[in-house]
């Protein structure tokens, strides 16, 4: 492991003019990945998880585009490349994986055909040596009989197989950062949680670095190091996985983990949030969480929070703050 | 269970879809009917004013069983007994009406079950009209009661289903299924389309209700968590037999079948920090041609020959009385 991370994302801005103004799903969102490590985006619906993964492919649908920060790849900009170039690096360094198996791949093509494009299109082979690679994915990714499902076509398979295929495709020409979004979603849990097992497996014996997209708890601290708490487009709390998930320091973090139901621990009544996320067109002044938070202070009304450290992790909210900080010091729990 | 007649109580319950191709097809490919079985010899009580669970992942039946319940759908086998009454035995019309007039029924997606073209008030009145409950003019009082009771506005109710979130949606189809003043409310999958935060103000919000108006719920979900948080006693389901049915306690802290053992395993834990769960091979069967004997068997690591020839019969097991389908818990209690 270099001293660069992998992937330096930093306050990135993505931006769809409308006819009422400018909506920002995605408002200076930073963070970093380093190779073998895997990061969480965690948030709700909305709260711009699956535009920063896009940000980062280059793959914003217009009229929506990058419009502030940059993004970084072994510390080279690759948010202001042609399309010709992102195109090189898309599949190649930076792989995605979607959540419907079903509609990312081609109906119409076998499996064995689409792997052997994709290898093809990335690295130098014969056709025959694709082959023999496609079968070795498959393999890889756990699917059984695979010299002969490589000639069936994506209906033939089972929902987790086709997931499974998928991965295969993702990982097909050896990218150093590959993205979920919300990639088990669709699946029973039976299902998901093989995936997921098998999504950590292959990042720990390639060194591939992973951010996972999902709006699961569950999900992220089974499998991801650190973690990544976006509310409303902005980046809430970020840190390891350990210490963002057991002890939370965001009112909306320790909300939402107050209002996860669990299989095991106590059955007392779930805290809820009051409200629901504030919609693009209508983020309030100062701290987009400030109408649901029960500590917000006059300045969470007034001023955009930024990330700070606190304790293990970094959080934006002016409650840590020196100067609130000495009034509300060992209170930090959401309103019941 | 107690000597009281349940409220209601399902006997033998079972669907069979006719799923064969049409018959020029059938008779140029020489193919004999296919037929699923969606559920099959389902049994359960549920008591007045307790929460009935049914678990289990896709293609389990649940949903089945719960439009079968309200009535949505003919059993193809076996009764729906409602105070004792075959619902479906009942002939008379008037009877027929006071019958469905006590049982409701809230869906999973809060975008398709709500008409887009009334007002609020409309869709939570309709049940009033339908029913013929009270005169007209009473009507919009009701409303504006019900509206309090699931925590909406008065002014809500005249706006329309797009001006609301999620969370606000599930609402106006928990206040719609409570306007015929029912004992007995059939949720399929409430919160599954909901985030977390919005999911706990739901289900506070169900069991308030259930509380204060004495309400009994079959709560249909595949969210073992939730399912923990809701429910009194639970029925597991696997390719639409019930294979355990205990009371929540002993389900969560002794599951006695292999398939809810595994159910729990693989349900992602917030506290399992880096946790890989022990995974079961495979995915759920083609409910066309299920497995001989007991259907779970090709994916059991338990599995004897026994499982392969004879499909087991739920028993009765432990001073819990938690009922079982399985060849080797009868083993187990027979060795103890």
């Amino acid at each position: 492991m270099s001293d660069t991370p992998l992937l330096q994302v930093s306050d990135l801005i993505v931006e769809f003019p409308v006819r009422q103004g400018v909506l920002r799903p995605v408002d200076r969102v930073g963070f970093e990945v380093r190779a073998g490590e895997i990061l969480g985006l965690v948030g709700e619906s909305g709260a711009g998880k699956s535009m920063c993964g896009a940000a980062i492919i280059g793959l914003i649908e217009r009229p929506g585009r990058i419009t502030g920060g940059e993004v970084r790849l072994n510390g080279e900009r690759i948010d202001n490349l042609p399309e010709d170039d992102m195109r090189r690096i898309r599949g190649k360094r930076i792989a995605m994986v979607f959540q419907d198996p079903l509609t990312s791949l081609n109906p119409l093509v076998t499996v064995g055909r689409q792997l052997v494009e994709t290898i093809r299109t990335h690295l130098p082979v014969s056709a025959s040596e694709a082959q023999r690679r496609a079968i070795a994915l498959l393999e890889e990714v756990g699917i059984p009989a695979a010299a002969t499902r490589v000639d069936a076509y994506p209906h033939q398979f089972s929902g987790g197989m086709r997931q499974r295929v998928v991965l295969a495709l993702a990982l097909a020409a050896e990218p150093d950062l590959i993205i979920a979004d919300e990639p088990t979603t669709a699946l029973d849990v039976s299902v998901q949680a093989q995936i997921m097992a098998l999504l950590k497996r292959l990042c720990r014996e390639r060194g591939a670095a992973v951010i996972l997209i999902t709006h699961d708890m569950g999900v992220i601290a089974e499998t991801t190091d650190r973690v990544a708490v976006l509310y409303a487009g902005r980046l809430a709390e970020i840190g390891p996985t350990r210490a963002v998930l057991s002890s939370p320091s965001h009112p909306y973090t320790v909300g939402l983990m107050a209002s996860t139901p669990s299989t095991t621990g106590n059955l007392n009544k779930l805290s809820q949030i009051p409200g629901s996320m504030p919609n693009l067109r209508a983020i309030p002044k100062g701290c987009a969480f400030n109408q649901r938070c029960g500590k917000a202070v006059a300045r969470c009304f007034e001023d955009i929070p930024i990330l700070e450290p606190v304790r293990d992790s970094q959080v934006a909210c002016w409650l840590y703050d020196p100067a609130t900080l000495t009034n509300t010091l060992e209170k930090t729990g959401a309103t019941e | 269970m107690t000597g009281q007649t349940p409220l209601i109580s399902a006997r033998n319950l079972g669907a069979v879809f006719d799923v064969s191709k049409p018959w020029l097809n059938r008779l140029f490919a020489m193919e004999a009917k296919q037929f699923l079985t969606a559920v099959d010899s389902v049994d359960f009580d549920i008591p007045k004013g307790k929460t009935f669970a049914l678990v289990g992942e896709s293609g389990s039946g649940k949903s089945t069983i719960g439009r079968m319940i309200v009535g949505l759908q003919k059993p193809s086998s076996g009764q729906v007994l409602i105070d004792g009454d075959d619902f479906f035995a009942i002939t008379d019309v008037k009877r027929q009406m006071a019958m469905r007039r006590r049982i409701q029924m809230i869906f999973q997606s809060p975008y398709a079950s709500l008409n887009p073209r009334w007002r609020v008030k409309h869709i939570i009145g309709e049940p009033i009209k339908a029913f013929d409950l009270m005169p007209a003019a009473d009507i919009d009082g009701r409303v504006n009661e019900l509206l309090d009771q699931v925590g909406l506005a008065m002014s809500d109710g005249e706006k329309f289903p797009h001006e609301f979130s999620g969370g606000q949606r599930q609402r106006i189809a928990i206040a719609r299924a409570l306007a015929s003043n029912p004992e007995f409310i059939v949720c399929d999958e409430p919160t599954s389309a909901l985030d977390v935060s919005v999911q706990s103000q739901v289900l506070n919000l169900m069991k308030d209700l259930q509380r204060d108006l004495g309400l009994t719920y079959l709560f249909i979900s595949h969210d073992l968590s939730v399912i923990r948080y809701m429910a009194d006693e639970i029925g597991v389901l696997y390719l639409g037999r019930l294979v355990e049915v205990a009371d929540r306690d002993t389900l969560f802290d002794n599951p006695r079948h292999p398939y809810t053992r595994m159910l729990m395993d693989a349900a992602p834990r917030v506290d399992a920090f880096g946790r890989t769960a022990d995974t079961v091979a495979g995915e759920i069967p083609d409910p066309i041609n299920k497995p001989t004997g007991c259907s779970f068997h090709p994916r059991c690591h338990l599995a004897v020959d026994l499982c392969k020839k004879e499909r087991p019969e739920v028993r009765e097991f432990g001073a819990e009385r938690a009922r079982v389908a399985c060849h080797l818990c009868e083993t187990e209690a027979e060795l103890a």
